[in-house]
């Protein structure tokens, strides 16, 4: 096995060997990055000299005696993490050129962890979309099919993590933006329960179901990352005081008599029949292990995707208005006046999605279609918030298919933004209640494209995610698949 | 019908027969440490852009997290003007588009306010107290400022203001008169001060106010309201409202319709200018700021509050009234501001409260007038005018000779006690040295004497008057008049 599969724990302990060090670990993913970035597209910005000073910072560190699972070692963030003397554009013309003056607080953290910051990743624009074909720096290429998108928001993180380009990366769910691209890429990605992971210094699309969280190779990697994300903030008011455990205490716990529930609504009409076959094929894997398996309802998960597709917007169009050209964001020459400002910069720096989420926002936030959009979306999630209340009451957690299809086209959806929304039919209603969810590799079409299963769990499970993908993987080896890349090819 | 009186003497010949209704909506500035949203110092008039951070800046991924001590302060207004506290209330998003705007929405308080109905009760010039309601109040934050003096062709943000927290006070529409809204304004700005939420200062925009005015037939519905905005003193506010209604009338009185608008008064022409009408007012588009969870407040967070509640302008007011035998003017006056109240209350410990009242209303707050000087920055502690007021009720000096002393601590300095001795100003009360200054002059002045005697009784202040210049003014004048008087029966 080569140094760009090793998980966390086979890294960390090759630093502790002495194996390799940060700085040859580090130098050895940045020609990785170098070589196979160009095909797959997944950096925005690559930080070579900061990496090697952060790298040789590191061994020092372990020269001194310290050690610790994420000491030395590379990773990524997603291009929505605000990085201190580091450009982050959340891949728009916007921000081209913005340098945060300040590091978001999960940067911070796994920062003072030792870890390597390799560069920044690219997304869909603000994280508006489910292919990563918004970003303004083009799209992310599926590296297992690089005609295939890497689904997003999340894709850079997604592709890098897949390609061996960083063994983890940080990614930001919304309504299935590290789980879809996980599922289309063979990864494994967590969104925490929202309020685990700090949102100080992530760049806001909707603030009320944005939430962090890492993607890897593998649970346990996860695990590792989480339990330095999962941290109450402060800074930011949504961050929950009991945001931090430690989740790898209950990794290991056999499924024995762990009740899970299959819902009805997420194996109808339009999930691709290679994904339904491979995740029940992955719940059986689940039963063999001791669980068992029951049908369940969630009644309102049909109307998910119309309503996240109201509020996120709203929040957006709100979110965004601060991007105005008067201070840190692209402005357009020459305005005639200040509202021409405004305009002309917003028109220049936003790209068609990002466009069309704040009209649609600012249209269901307007005086007098508040009542009947807004409001009327904000009883709906009650309702789908009950549905996984119910359901909990029965089960602990919910088994199912993460995505309707494998990885599709580039340019397959992009004239038809509906059916793109749809790609995110299984992932949303998890952001709208707020619950934690994750998504692991369950198999592989005939064409050779991964497929993902999901696991929804109750506030505060996220550790028993981790444990069922944990165990699952133990048996499984679909995450351990690689895609064969050609250095310099496509 | 004495509300239409009130118009005709605000109005200035406002024909009887229209009644205004008047609504205020004041925003005081709250005068904690830090902003609203942030650690940032609040201080007025430091560098441009010097007192911001990610979060006032409105850097992407900054994220606001609520002062304490500005939620305190809105639950301190709330108990004094006896009004609802809500327990779960909920921060709005107000979106413009505005450059000293950075965040593009301004995070206020819409459908769930902290503060709920209340009221305040003011006090009238002809003794009549009227009680106004308050509908809501509101946390909020402010804005920064636009500079277009310093660049051309351009203008310049300082942000240094955005975040600093406001509360908001919107007071039913129920004044009727220009004098009522000043007096409801007057209130709210004691208030303000005595609980110490507000610094109160007009001048830097910490204290300022809105008006609704309206007019309409006595009974009929309410009229089509404009709103004036930024009165930064009481003044402008009753001149604005004053030429509001004259306008509205004349407007009214020919046929004409009020547009619902927003109009600015130009202190500099008497007069307000409309800024924009209803149809070019902003759909602000409110909504629940996801940032920030629901306010919540819980009963041990109110009672804290209640216990530390200094006592407010109508209870000290009565007290005064019953602890120092003071009239309700008197009182009033004392009680208008809370520095003012404590200093009565210091000069009348142990003094008469009548003679400390009079000393602390006519010479110093006169001396004060006529300086220029607030009484926060008064020369004259409470103390020294204590002492002062002291000699006089232990007849060390004259009340004539308190006066002297009292213009010569205030402009000069100096100590009472000194001032007398080095002096020489004790008072004489030796009944044996004033009867025989009076025994002095009654033998110099046989003549008038005589008159006296002869029932020219106006002589006595002659007499007086030559006794007490006799004494260089040292002379106890009871004891003067008493001995005098015995003389001149004499015969």
């Amino acid at each position: 096995m080569e140094l760009h599969e090793f998980s966390l724990r086979e890294l960390r302990r090759g630093l502790q060997e002495r194996d390799f060090s940060s700085v040859e670990l580090t130098t050895t993913l940045l020609k990785r990055i170098s070589a196979l970035n160009p095909a797959l597209n997944a950096f925005v910005t690559v930080t070579e000299s900061k990496a090697l000073a952060a790298a040789a910072a590191a061994d020092a560190r372990r020269a001194a005696g310290e050690d610790g699972p994420l000491l030395g070692i590379p990773m990524a963030h997603k291009d929505i993490f605000c990085t201190a003397g580091v450009r982050t554009t959340c891949a728009s013309k916007m921000l081209e050129h913005f340098v945060a003056p300040y590091n978001a607080t999960v940067v911070e953290r796994l920062a003072a962890e030792g870890m390597v910051t390799l560069g920044k990743l690219n997304m869909d624009e603000f994280a508006m979309g489910s292919s990563n074909e918004t970003s303004y720096f083009g799209p992310v290429r599926n590296p297992w099919h690089t005609d295939m998108v890497p689904g997003g928001s999340s894709g850079g993180s997604a592709a890098a993590v897949a390609a061996g380009l960083v063994p983890v990366a940080t990614g930001t769910d919304t309504g299935g933006s590290i789980r879809q691209p996980a599922a289309l890429c063979g990864i494994t990605g967590i969104k925490p329960t929202y309020g685990r992971v700090s949102r100080y210094g992530m760049i806001a699309f909707a603030s009320s179901l944005d939430q962090g969280g890492p993607m890897a190779r593998n649970a346990e990697d996860c695990a590792l990352m989480l339990n330095v994300m999962a941290a109450h903030d402060p800074r930011d008011s949504t961050s929950h005081p009991a945001a931090a455990s430690d989740f790898l205490r209950g990794l290991d716990r056999p499924l024995q008599g762990l009740r899970v529930g299959v819902p009805e609504e997420f194996f109808g009409a339009g999930l691709d029949p290679e994904v339904a076959a491979a995740v029940q094929t992955g719940i059986a894997e689940l039963v063999r292990q001791g669980a068992t398996v029951q049908s369940i309802r969630l009644p309102n998960n049909p109307h998910a995707v119309s309503t996240y597709y109201v509020l996120a917007p709203a929040e957006a169009s709100s979110n965004l208005a601060r991007f105005d050209g008067v201070r840190y964001t692209h402005r357009a020459a020459n305005p005639a006046d200040l509202t021409d400002l405004y305009q002309q910069s917003r028109y220049e720096g936003f790209g068609a999605e990002v466009r069309r989420r704040i009209l649609v926002g600012t249209y269901v936030l307007s005086a007098g279609y508040y009542d009947a959009y807004y409001r009327k979306a904000q009883q709906v999630r009650s309702l789908i918030r009950e549905d996984f209340r119910r359901a909990f009451a029965e089960v602990d957690v919910i088994v199912g298919p993460t995505t309707p299809t494998p990885a599709f086209p580039l340019g397959a959806k992009n004239a038809d933004p509906v059916a793109m929304y749809l790609a995110d039919i299984y992932t949303i209603a998890v952001n709208l209640a707020g619950i934690p969810a994750l998504s692991l590799p369950c198999g592989f079409t005939a064409a050779g494209l991964p497929i993902g299963m999901q696991l929804m769990g109750d506030y505060f499970a996220d550790d028993l995610l981790l444990n069922v993908a944990h165990r699952y993987q133990q048996e499984t080896q679909w995450h351990r698949a690689r895609p064969s890349l050609q250095a310099g090819g496509a | 019908m004495a509300s239409c009186a009130s118009v005709l003497a605000g109005g200035g010949g406002l024909s009887m027969d229209w009644e205004v209704v008047i609504g205020l909506e004041v925003h005081a500035q709250l005068n904690t440490a830090t902003k609203i949203f942030c650690g940032c110092p609040t201080a007025f008039g430091a560098e441009p852009n010097s007192h911001t951070c990610p979060v006032c800046l409105a850097m992407p991924g900054a994220l606001p997290a609520l002062n304490a001590a500005a939620v305190d302060k809105a639950i301190a207004l709330g108990l004094a003007i006896g009004a609802e506290l809500n327990r779960h209330s909920v921060f709005a998003r107000k979106n413009y588009f505005y450059p000293d705007l950075p965040k593009g929405y301004q995070i206020s308080q819409y459908e769930l306010p902290v503060v709920g109905k209340g009221t305040l009760t003011v006090q009238l010039a002809d003794g009549v107290e009227k009680v106004v309601g308050v509908t809501r109040a509101h946390l909020e934050e402010d804005a920064g400022k636009s500079l277009h003096e310093a660049f051309i062709g351009q203008s310049g943000i300082d942000l240094n203001r955005a975040g600093t927290p406001l509360l908001e006070i919107v007071s039913e529409p129920d004044m009727r008169s220009p004098a009522e809204a000043v007096a409801y304004l007057k209130k709210l700005h004691a208030l303000v001060r005595y609980l110490d939420i507000c610094d109160g200062n007009m001048q830097e925009g910490s204290f300022r106010c809105d008006a609704n005015v309206s007019l309409r037939r006595p009974g009929a519905a309410y009229g089509t309201r404009a709103e004036i905005k930024n009165l930064n003193s009481f003044r402008f506010l009753e001149k604005a409202i004053e030429y509001e209604i004259i306008r509205q009338r004349d407007i009214l009185e020919s046929g004409g319709q009020i547009v619902q608008e927003t109009r600015l008064y130009d202190a500099n022409r008497d007069e307000t200018r409309s800024m924009r009408s209803k149809e070019e007012a902003n759909d602000y588009r409110y909504f629940p700021d996801p940032d920030l969870l629901p306010l919540v407040l819980d009963e041990s967070r109110i009672e804290r509050i209640r216990d530390i509640l200094p006592e407010l302008p109508d209870a000290k007011r009565t007290r005064f009234m019953s602890q120092y035998a003071l009239t309700v003017y008197d009182a009033g006056v004392l009680t208008a501001g809370r520095f003012l109240a404590d200093y009565y209350e210091q000069v009348a410990a142990g003094v008469d409260g009548k003679l400390a009242a009079n000393w602390v209303m006519g010479d110093l707050l006169g001396a004060l007038n006529k300086a220029g000087i607030e009484i926060e920055d008064c020369p004259v502690s409470a103390e020294k005018l204590r002492l002062l007021v002291q000699r006089i009720a232990d007849q060390t000096i004259s009340g004539k000779i308190a006066k002297e002393i009292f213009e010569e601590i205030f402009y000069r300095g100096g100590e009472v006690d000194a001032i007398i001795d080095g002096r020489g100003l004790r008072q004489i009360t030796d009944v044996a040295a004033i009867a025989a200054m009076v025994d002095a002059i009654v033998t110099a002045n046989p003549q008038q004497v005589a008159d006296f005697r002869a029932g020219k009784d106006k002589l006595l202040g002659f007499f007086v008057g030559q006794v007490m210049k006799a004494s260089q003014g040292k002379a106890n004048p009871d004891q003067v008049n008493a001995i005098l008087l015995e003389r001149l029966q004499k015969s």
